[in-house]
């Protein structure tokens, strides 16, 4: 394996932009709504392809607020379909996402002729060119995701710092939030603009792989270790930077394993993020398999019961 | 524009190369409005997202495997078997955290989802390096494209959705039970998790040859979005199915037709948009579920609840004021009626300028109303319709008289003919068949304000 400054800058990257996205992700997760990511990253092409039809530029600067408007309005869509049509939410979901992507193919194909807009390249950004994209702070030459990623991570901290108690009782019991002053509507959408602004940051400088994983797997990883939502947040972070650090140096290593050159770093986080979840479901110290098996097994007293308060 | 003739023969099908590719669609949007409807109803409609990902590893390791074996690597019934496998493993892992974890369903289909997705883009990377190999394009070979269909594929496509379709039939009690409720299924002997698997497996089919022909989001919308508008046109499952199956299949009629008339419009977005517009008009103007119906009978049924408390109110300020003598229809100032109820001056300004509209009422003299006489009529009748619940609701629940009031205001509303005529003839012992009994209560003296 050769490491160089270069690896050094993509793990950093991979980790900050996999701590920003688990954060919002936990309240998701608990929020039923876990597929989200997945919704943004489609929905986002007609906001990209609008931004580009009205600017006629690739800035990144005009695409992300782009992308940013349409996956709020992706939030938004679903939300009333849901609240107006009655309708189950992961179905709401599918219906906008599917509808604004096919609306983004066909605006891109309407400008096909002039227009350097690969729907592919919307999802797959590379994680791997980053550090080649620097600019200056301070007299040191920053890659520029490893500075949009970390300033999203920023923002997100502050607002779940500041907003702690209020998600947290919005997320288990809306009804109670209301109904105690705090709108559970806002802080829905309050989270759904984080969730669009993480999501579209981490899409256009990393690639949509790692942020659908980030936001849902290292959730869920720390969902089966803990019943208490900071350490849930506290754990899912860790689990999140681990899988960037494994994810890399498993990219570089796997394919040798194989007799392959290379592979995606994107691909390989995904992946350890995974692993990270198996060994929590096996391992983990209350519910993983092997654990509640030889639980059964030896004759011990039924562990304490724990305070149940992350169902619903 | 296409000619007139030109949109009658692409629709009819009389097209030779249009139409292998509307008849697949339209029989793929069929199974999937099937399908997709009882994924709707187990609230798994992301099913066919999560799946559609998961198909990737195996098309990179069904393609590595046939290069390592000497083949070219392209033959599309291997990388369909590696596509249906691992979409398989996919939902495997799926009702595997489902049933050992206490996570719930969108976390397993996002942990399939992602982390398949990410190991099928990672593998994928992997074999592109494969000597003796071209793989450039496979993504795009798996994840193709409808116009450039050949005859071969829309054999696979027409059988495999019409089985997917007559299996639905055959299973269509089995998984009615199913999803309306499992546990009740598996406690009546039900094998519910092979028919969950079942199910699964008719999913996994579906997506896999929608993938290959008209690509990944078409075979999302597919599943989701016409059995979701079906629900707004009835509230039985077995119509549901069939509307369902009509919207799928008359959305992959029209989007295809479309597309195919205009060359430049890709043929799985404007058939997701068709889809997508249908799901609209339903959401909006189905008659059983729709939203502006819904809100048509809100609105009416608030406003007759709104008359009714107008009504009664006059009639026991009259009540009030007739003492022990009988209840003539005289003016009476606005101010008692304000008092009467919790009512905000706007609000009783809204609800009389009703009133009158209706006929119901007159003014008087300034600041004085009084009912016409249809108002005082139907006034009486309100009237006597809450007290007769009253007095039923003290002999028969064993409700206080003081608390009497509340409880009856929030039924008689909902009281129709036939139920009036029962309680007539229960309360008649009681001595109350008069045209309109006495308060059971003291009401309150309308001067209370």
């Amino acid at each position: 394996m050769n490491w160089t400054g270069f690896d050094t800058w993509i793990v950093v990257i991979g980790a900050l932009c996999a701590a920003a996205c688990a954060l919002p992700g936990c309240f998701l997760v608990l929020r039923k709504m876990s597929m989200m990511g997945d919704a943004i990253s489609h929905a986002v092409l007609p906001g990209l392809a609008i931004a580009f039809l009205i600017t006629g530029t690739r800035a990144s600067v005009t695409m992300f607020i782009g992308a940013a408007i349409a996956g709020v309005l992706t939030a938004l869509f679903t939300q009333w379909i849901t609240r107006f049509g009655n309708v189950d939410r992961g179905a709401a979901m599918g219906i906008v996402f599917t509808t604004l992507f096919a609306i983004g193919l066909l605006l891109i194909r309407q400008a096909a002729d002039h227009v350097d807009l690969d729907p592919g390249c919307v999802l797959y950004g590379a994680i791997e060119l980053t550090p080649l994209d620097t600019i200056s702070l301070g007299g040191f030459a920053i890659p520029r995701a490893a500075l949009v990623n970390g300033i999203v991570l920023l923002l997100n901290l502050g607002i779940i710092g500041l907003l702690y108690k209020e998600l947290k009782l919005s997320s288990f019991d809306p009804d109670l939030a209301d109904t105690l002053g705090y709108s559970s509507q806002f802080l829905h959408y309050l989270l759904m603009t984080m969730v669009a602004v993480t999501t579209v940051a981490a899409f256009e400088s990393v690639g949509s792989i790692i942020v659908i994983a980030m936001l849902i797997v290292p959730p869920a990883t720390a969902l089966l270790l803990t019943h208490d939502l900071f350490r849930m947040l506290l754990i899912s972070v860790a689990a999140a930077i681990l899988a960037a650090v494994t994810g890399h140096i498993g990219a570089l290593i796997v394919p040798g394993w194989f007799g392959f050159e290379s592979t995606t770093t994107s691909g390989m986080i995904a992946l350890a993020s995974g692993l990270i979840f198996t060994v929590a479901w096996l391992f983990g110290p209350y519910e993983g398999i092997i654990t509640k098996w030889r639980r059964e097994g030896a004759i011990v007293p039924e562990p304490e019961p724990i305070t149940n308060n992350t169902t619903t | 524009m296409p000619e007139l003739s030109e949109i009658v023969e692409v629709l009819l099908l009389q097209n030779y190369n249009t139409r292998l590719v509307v008849l697949s669609t339209t029989l793929l949007g069929i199974a999937a409005g099937l399908v997709g409807s009882f994924l709707l109803l187990r609230k798994r409609s992301l099913m066919g997202d999560a799946l559609s990902h998961a198909t990737l590893p195996g098309v990179a390791i069904a393609f590595a495997v046939m290069v390592a074996l000497g083949g070219t690597g392209k033959s599309l019934p291997g990388l369909l078997l590696g596509a249906t496998l691992s979409g398989i493993a996919g939902v495997a892992t799926m009702l595997v955290i489902r049933h050992t974890t206490r996570l719930r369903d969108d976390v397993a289909m996002g942990f399939v989802l992602s982390v398949f997705f990410g190991v099928g883009v990672a593998s994928l990377r992997m074999v592109q390096s494969m000597p003796g190999a071209s793989a450039a394009g496979l993504e795009s070979f798996i994840y193709g494209k409808t116009a450039s269909m050949v005859h071969a594929d829309f054999l696979i496509i027409a059988v495999v959705a019409t089985l997917a379709s007559l299996t639905c039939l055959i299973f269509l009690k089995e998984f009615l039970i199913l999803c309306f409720d499992d546990g009740f299924a598996a406690s009546q002997g039900w094998p519910t998790l092979f028919l969950d698997i079942l199910l699964l497996t008719l999913v996994t089919a579906v997506t896999v040859i929608g993938l290959q022909s008209v690509g990944l989001i078409l075979v999302i919308a597919f599943l989701i979005t016409p059995p979701t508008a079906a629900r707004f046109w009835t509230q039985r499952l077995v119509p549901m199915l069939f509307i369902a199956a009509l919207i799928g299949g008359v959305s992959g009629w029209l989007g295809a037709s479309l597309s195919a008339l205009t060359p430049q419009l890709p043929a799985g977005a404007v058939i997701v948009i068709v889809a997508a517009v249908l799901f609209l008009i339903s959401m909006l103007f189905a008659p059983v579920r729709g939203v502006i119906p819904r809100w048509v009978r809100q609105r009416r049924l608030r406003r007759k609840v709104d008359r009714q408390h107008l009504l009664r109110a006059a009639y026991e300020i009259l009540e009030v004021e007739a003492g022990e003598g009988p209840v003539v229809n005289e003016p009476f100032p606005l101010t008692a009626l304000l008092a009467k109820r919790s009512w905000s001056p706007l609000q009783l300004r809204r609800i009389l300028r009703i009133a009158r509209r209706e006929d119901h009422l007159e003014t008087a003299a300034p600041g004085l109303i009084r009912l016409s006489e249809s108002g005082f009529g139907e006034a009486s009748r309100a009237t006597r319709n809450h007290r007769l619940w009253e007095t039923y609701l003290i002999q028969y629940a064993d409700i206080a008289p003081s608390h009497v009031d509340r409880d009856a205001d929030m039924v008689e509303h909902i009281l129709g003919a036939k139920l009036v005529r029962q309680l007539e003839t229960y309360l008649s012992d009681h001595d109350l068949a008069l045209p309109v009994p006495p308060s059971p209560h003291p009401l309150e003296p309308s001067a209370r304000a």
